[in-house]
């Protein structure tokens, strides 16, 4: 059993450099390499080869393909639930049938749409726009897409089968407790959260190693576009936010299943612990969601107004500097709860703190767009749809982070008014004018612009139709969550207005769907940069290769396109006939070393698949943690266990530059 | 056609790196920051549960000291083959990285079988309130991440002998000393936390 011993002298090449110098790389060679490389990075077919996939691009486009239906889903909920109110004292919808729908319609959004898409957008465009062949740690995304997709699946099928929970989205204990909440309702929820979370944290150390380490050579931090700045803002608070939901909806179910005692006063234990916990979490959260939008924002500004986002360095700070105060908010959720005072003045300080780095960008962002030279088409228009939709948002929130007045509105439809204000305006928005900026990247296809003003214009009334009187209702004292009112409070009129938004918003939303699907199949064919953009990912053919760039480039300044020379130029020395990559240092991109990705593999699917019985399992039974450990062990051992070949057994070929490769 | 272009030629660069020049670094430091955090929740969960009574432990007796201490002892001597089986892999040192991994595999056997002996110590069950939930919780935690290395070294252990033997699972070895580390930095913390704040507070 004596294994082969290392073949090449390592500690001569630690110090070798990468040497700049000129190269004949001629058409023949291109073509070459172009094969040998589609060769190398393809993308397996047929069934086992579709849930073997870990290219970056199709994981993406399933996330994002998955996230919109559960947004459609979420949506259908929450038109009902604008069906059920449109009147006083109707029965269209019993009590328990809504508390399920609006848990539900919240849980979804927040949960398997919010989080996961901006995620998603990451997963797509982040490597194409650092310039790297695919997103690190490959099969562990494709392991959190499918954990991910159970994960709603399953919480669909709960709603299907009326057994779906019912406690709020935030379901608060003692009422989501083991006394109050009988059945499996609670244990649904909380093991949703589980699927949810392991796949955003998976998804999150992919993207802070895939932005820190793949970088183009050249692109140095103040270098990286605000898109990806944004998704390592985001990845960080996800890493930061995520445990603490993981660990209270696991003292959830215990408390349920096994009988432990965190949240039960009468044992020692105390129900303000859950509340403390979720919004530990819950309040990053709203920011997990809005700082992407915020990336997608300046791409859709700097593209259409033709200039550099104004403002760089302050629009980088104010984004790391929503990211941690984004932690120090939580209790503004429990200015309810009778803390102490002085407590909450620090909080409410601190929640009007974080206007100011909002308010920085918006800043930068008008000044872009009256310093450039604007053209409005539907992603601009849903961008400036964005800055006026979330600035009232914002000030709404502004009027929630003092005490006596959220004690005056708290549980009241002001609330749900402000928040979908943020997160429609601040995230929904955005992203469906990020889906008409790159839908032609990513499908090769233009949108019809025509429909997508119409589109805009539908959207943006009927939000405004739908959510602005929820503001005067919840001053006039509806409370939220009711599953009907009475005729004399004076509440009938806005109501019904309200749910005449909602019509608008379901035509509006149709309308996009439909210019999605109609785009797919029969839009105007769209060319490697349709908007004269500035960020990598439009440097190459749309859709883009399987392995993303012919030559890896090399970056000349913050607008990798708007800044490249005629004579720049590109990497050569990877090797094309393993999935190699190249590794850069953290600040400067300074090629440090070359690593091979893995081969699509079926091992992460069958660990998803293995991982969410358990997550179910452990619902019904803590025996599912003995009986799945072996299963687990032997999916992650097939996962890890290396093949024959690797990059360095394979070392006596050299890798090559174009030079070396023809001879 | 053809032109002459410039060009920034990486292939004399190494095929693999070891500590944060490479990339298993980042994802495995990736993944003991959100494991970190977890550990920082229990602790404290433990702290805001002991100002909800009068007494820690509320009527239950101390948790008994003899194996935690003697588990604390067994993973602060199992950093010397972590170091060295890590020094070996840095070396490639196949000889050294095998006696020493072995090494490692043994005492993280030792720390799980005592581990076993800790639960019946600790005076307390996890359904009869919340001071017993939280303990049991802290203590499991910490179970399953020495659980998981150890089978996790014992993977590397088998590849090590076996082959195929390539740098990049030299590097792996560095990783899962690195992670072995965390694992015995934690277990101070929430040593103390679970033996003797009971004594303490």
């Amino acid at each position: 059993m004596n294994p082969p011993p290392l073949r090449d002298d390592t500690s001569k090449l630690r110090h070798d450099r990468p040497a700049e110098r000129r190269e004949t790389i001629t058409t023949a060679d291109e073509e070459r390499l172009r094969r040998q490389l589609a060769d190398t990075w393809y993308v397996p077919r047929g069934i086992i080869g579709w849930f073997s996939v870990a290219d970056h691009k199709t994981i993406g486009r399933r996330y994002i393909i998955t996230a919109f239906c559960f947004f459609i889903f979420a949506g259908i909920l929450a038109g009902l639930m604008r069906l059920q109110l449109a009147v006083p004292n109707n029965h269209f919808i019993g009590p328990d049938l809504y508390n399920q729908i609006f848990t539900v319609h919240g849980t979804m959004m927040m949960f398997l749409f919010a989080v996961p898409v901006m995620e998603a957008m990451g997963i797509y465009l982040v490597p194409l726009m650092i310039g790297a062949r695919n997103i690190a740690f490959p099969r562990l995304n494709a392991f959190s897409y499918y954990v991910y997709l159970f994960g709603g699946v399953m919480l669909v099928l709960t709603m299907l089968m009326n057994t779906a929970p019912d406690v709020g989205w935030f379901s608060y204990v003692p009422l989501a407790g083991p006394d109050h909440a009988p059945g499996k309702r609670a244990d649904f929820w909380a093991q949703l959260i589980t699927f949810t979370e392991v796949a955003a944290l998976a998804v999150s150390v992919e993207l802070v190693a895939t932005i820190f380490k793949t970088r183009a050579p050249g692109m140095s931090l103040n270098r990286m576009p605000l898109f990806v700045w944004s998704m390592l803002v985001t990845a960080f608070m996800v890493i930061f936010a995520m445990p603490s939901i993981v660990t209270c909806s696991t003292f959830l179910l215990l408390d349920r299943l096994v009988g432990t005692h965190f949240y039960n006063p009468a044992e020692g234990g105390d129900a303000l612990l859950w509340q403390h916990l979720f919004w530990f979490f819950g309040h990053p959260e709203v920011y997990i969601i809005f700082v992407p939008a915020l990336g997608i924002v300046s791409s859709i500004i700097s593209a259409f107004t033709w200039r550099p986002v104004f403002g760089y360095s302050a629009m980088v700070m104010s984004l790391v500097a929503t990211g941690f105060i984004g932690f120090g908010l939580w209790v503004h959720h429990m200015f309810a709860t009778g803390l102490p005072a002085l407590g909450l003045e620090y909080f409410t300080a601190a929640s009007i703190v974080i206007a100011i780095p909002s308010g920085i960008q918006i800043f930068c962002w008008i000044a872009s767009i009256w310093r450039g030279r604007p053209r409005f088409h539907a992603p601009l228009l849903f961008v400036v749809g964005f800055v006026a939709i979330f600035v009232l948002g914002g000030l709404s929130g502004v009027t929630l982070a003092s005490v006596p007045f959220d004690l005056q509105v708290h549980d009241s439809y002001y609330v749900v008014a402000h928040f979908h204000y943020v997160l429609l305006g601040g995230a929904v928005f955005p992203l469906i004018g990020g889906i008409y900026f790159w839908f032609p990247k990513i499908t090769g296809r233009m949108m019809d612009d025509r429909m997508g003003k119409w589109n805009f214009w539908l959207l943006f009334i009927g939000f405004n139709v739908t959510f602005f009187p929820m503001h005067i209702l919840g001053l006039d004292g509806m409370p939220r969550r009711v599953y009907t009112y009475p005729d004399n409070m004076g509440w009938n009129t806005l109501n019904l207005i309200a749910s005449l938004g909602a019509l608008l918003l379901v035509v509006g939303g149709a309308m996009f769907v439909y210019n999605v699907v109609r785009s797919y199949t029969w839009g105007t064919v769209a060319s490697e940069n349709p908007w004269g953009a500035e960020t990598l990912e439009w440097s190459v053919s749309s859709p883009p290769p399987v392995y993303n760039f012919l030559h890896l480039p090399v970056v000349e300044g913050r607008c990798a396109l708007w800044d490249r020379s005629a004579d720049a130029p590109v990497v050569t020395g990877i090797r094309s006939d393993c999935r190699e990559v190249l590794v850069t240092d953290v600040m400067d991109a300074e090629p440090i070393c070359r690593v091979e990705y893995p081969e699509p593999s079926l091992w992460p699917f069958a660990c998803a698949v293995v991982t969410s019985a358990f997550f179910v399992g452990s619902i019904f039974t803590p025996w599912a943690l003995p009986i799945s450990i072996v299963p687990l062990a032997i999916t992650l051992i097939g996962w890890f266990w290396p093949k024959k070949a690797d990059s360095d057994t394979r070392a006596e070929q050299p890798a090559g530059s174009m030079r070396e490769a023809r001879a | 056609m053809s032109d002459t272009r410039r060009t920034l030629d990486v292939s004399a660069l190494p095929n693999y790196a070891f500590g944060n020049a490479g990339l298993v670094w980042w994802g495995t430091v990736g993944f003991m920051v959100i494991e970190g955090s977890m550990f920082v929740i229990g602790l404290v969960v433990y702290f805001y549960l002991r100002l909800q009574v009068r007494d820690w432990p509320p009527s239950l007796p101390n948790p008994d000291l003899r194996y935690g201490t003697a588990n604390l002892m067994l993973v602060l001597i199992s950093l010397v083959p972590a170091y060295l089986a890590k020094v070996a892999a840095e070396k490639y040192d196949l000889r050294g990285l095998r006696i020493w991994l072995a090494t490692l595999v043994l005492f993280g056997i030792g720390n799980v079988v005592l581990r076993g002996f800790e639960y019946t110590a600790l005076n307390c069950r996890w359904d009869d309130n919340a001071y017993g939930s939280i303990v049991w919780v802290l203590l499991s935690m910490h179970t399953i991440h020495i659980a998981t290395d150890v089978a996790d070294s014992i993977v590397l252990l088998v590849l090590m002998v076996t082959g195929p033997i390539t740098k990049s699972r030299f590097v792996d070895v560095g990783e899962n000393s690195l992670y072995w580390y965390f694992i015995v930095a934690w277990w101070i913390p929430i040593y103390a936390a679970i033996y003797w704040m009971p004594r303490w507070l």
